[in-house]
């Protein structure tokens, strides 16, 4: 590689890095301009403590409240009901494409569900599968579900005619059109439903933990909180964000994946 | 039926054309009435023959496409390829639609591929038929690109190969260029002539660029406006194997100005057509 190519390519890398430098950078200034607040006595320590002193705290959450061993158990909840949303919201998706008078008959209560605060069944949920885990993923999947189901309509029937004239000039099977031209023509905007649907999945899994104190991160949140271990509590809401945040990229990279070309 | 459309029946059973539409009606519900997009429409195409379609637009091209294609049903008449009728996609049609159609989420190699896929045939066998084709539209090196990566000329390669890969005994192309530019719609042209000569494959274009039907067909049907009728049929005699330098020619200028003469009349009726129907639409 010459000089040349080799300073134009480092260029363009540090070009796209800068975005990602840029946020990095805000954020620790911020940490950095709330931490002298604090000192200089503008915000209450007892309200919000010190960032040194919640960086501090993450050893203790690791070490003491078995932060890990919560988030597996918060993971395998929201992925339980992730696993139920993909299904039943894809198979529903289908049926109801498939049947329009279905579709129109419920697409406006699935739309209304979609935009409903689900989170307030949760004693009706408690009074059906009891205080366990199963309430938990109930409510998840409840609150994930619309999502998927409208964005595989939309995606069905988003298809352009053109591609279903080419797959019937080809003389496809029912079941090849669909397999080999509806679904994968349809898989981008599917996707984006399923990653909407595990978002307000995870949303709903650790609230309802925090909610019934089943559990989980959503428990440890309430556990910290009736403590006043305000560092502790402080450190495991950055680890639920980060969770979040680590979430909504590798979905995000599954997304690009599937559209391999923008 | 109609005396043209018994005449071009007749003629067509004489030469034993592979393709044949007889006396084909349709007719579409509207809400202003009932309205006739193809009326009385026969034509035969010969085994190897390039034949074009040309007419104004909303003359029923695009229906007649439909029709041949077996994408339409509900219409009086019949069409048949080397005697058998088309009720239904026929195996000996392959179509080229007007519309971009490569399967976006396939590279280049996996959308030509994809009717040997269908039939059930190998992998290695069906990428290696698939990559003689890609080779036969001048698009090597590009098999593992998606189309996204590809211009719009070099879709509608992909297209007219993955098409020609189910090796149809007609290939059917619907304004194939139509959303290209000028240039590349002739260079195109040219490619298609060299495949068609290659192949000596049935073709049957349908268009509305007298240029275009002219550089390829040896026949060009023209249609009137709206009913979509069989106006004249003009035999082009221009030497084989053509390109597109035979457009500077003078005889080719003479068949432009032909079916020009002949189209003029009713690109304007679809002209006037038009406007009464904005004017009306106007509140």
């Amino acid at each position: 590689m010459s000089d040349a190519a080799a300073t134009g390519s480092a260029g363009d890398l540090g070009r796209r890095a800068m975005p990602a430098v840029l946020g990095l950078g805000s954020f620790i200034v911020f940490l950095l301009v709330v931490e002298i607040l604090i000192r200089v006595g503008l915000i209450n320590r007892y309200i919000v403590p010190l960032p040194s002193q919640i960086a501090g705290a993450f050893e203790r959450i690791i070490v003491e409240e078995d932060i890990i061993g919560r988030f597996q158990l918060t993971f395998s909840e929201a992925l339980r009901a992730g696993v139920m949303i993909t299904v039943v919201g894809i198979l529903a998706g289908i049926f109801l494409y498939r049947f329009d008078l279905w579709r129109r008959a419920t697409e406006t209560w699935i739309a209304a569900l979609a935009s409903a605060p689900t989170v307030l069944m949760y004693p009706l949920f408690l009074v059906i599968f009891g205080r366990s885990a199963w309430t938990i993923i109930m409510m998840g999947f409840v609150a994930g579900l619309p999502p998927v189901i409208l964005k595989t309509i939309e995606g069905l029937a988003g298809t352009r005619r053109v591609l279903i004239n080419v797959g019937r000039s080809f003389n496809l099977t029912p079941t090849q059109q669909f397999t080999k031209i509806l679904l994968p023509a349809a898989l981008p905007t599917i996707f984006v439903g399923i990653r909407l649907g595990l978002i307000f999945t995870l949303i709903n899994v650790v609230g309802i933990e925090y909610l019934i104190n089943f559990g989980g991160l959503g428990q440890l949140i309430t556990d910290l909180a009736e403590r006043y271990d305000q560092p502790a509590l402080y450190a495991t809401i950055c680890f639920v964000i980060a969770v979040s945040v680590c979430f909504f990229i590798i979905t995000e990279w599954i997304e690009r994946w599937l559209t391999p070309v923008e | 039926m109609p005396a043209t459309s018994r005449a071009i029946a007749r003629d067509s059973a004489a030469s034993a054309d592979v393709l044949v539409v007889d006396d084909v009606v349709k007719r579409f519900n509207t809400p202003e009435g009932q309205l006739t997009a193809v009326d009385h429409v026969s034509l035969g195409v010969r085994q190897g023959e390039f034949m074009a379609v040309i007419g104004p637009s909303g003359c029923g091209k695009s229906t007649l496409f439909n029709i041949i294609g077996g994408l339409v049903d509900g219409y009086d008449g019949r069409v048949t390829v080397a005697g058998d009728r088309v009720t239904g996609p026929h195996p000996s049609i392959g179509m080229v639609f007007q519309e971009e159609s490569t399967f976006p989420w396939r590279t280049v190699i996996d959308n030509v591929a994809f009717p040997l896929e269908i039939s059930g045939m190998g992998k290695s066998e069906r990428y290696d038929r698939a990559r003689h084709f890609i080779s036969l539209v001048g698009l090597n090196g590009f098999e593992k690109r998606y189309p996204a990566e590809l211009s719009g000329g070099m879709r509608q390669r992909v297209a007219i190969a993955r098409t020609l890969a189910s090796e149809p005994k007609i290939l059917l192309m619907d304004e194939p260029f139509a959303s290209l530019d000028e240039q590349t719609r002739l260079l195109l042209g040219d490619k298609v002539l060299q495949i068609q000569q290659e192949l000596q494959q049935t073709t049957l274009i349908i268009t509305h660029n007298i240029t275009e039907a002219v550089q390829l067909a040896d026949r060009v049907l023209v249609m009137t406006y709206r009913p979509g009728k069989v106006k004249r049929i003009v035999d082009i005699d221009l030497p084989r194997p053509r390109s597109s330098e035979i457009v500077s020619s003078e005889a080719f200028g003479r068949y432009v100005a032909q079916i020009w003469a002949d189209l003029r009349e009713e690109a304007s009726r679809g002209m006037k057509d038009d406007e009464q129907l904005r004017a009306g639409a106007k509140p």
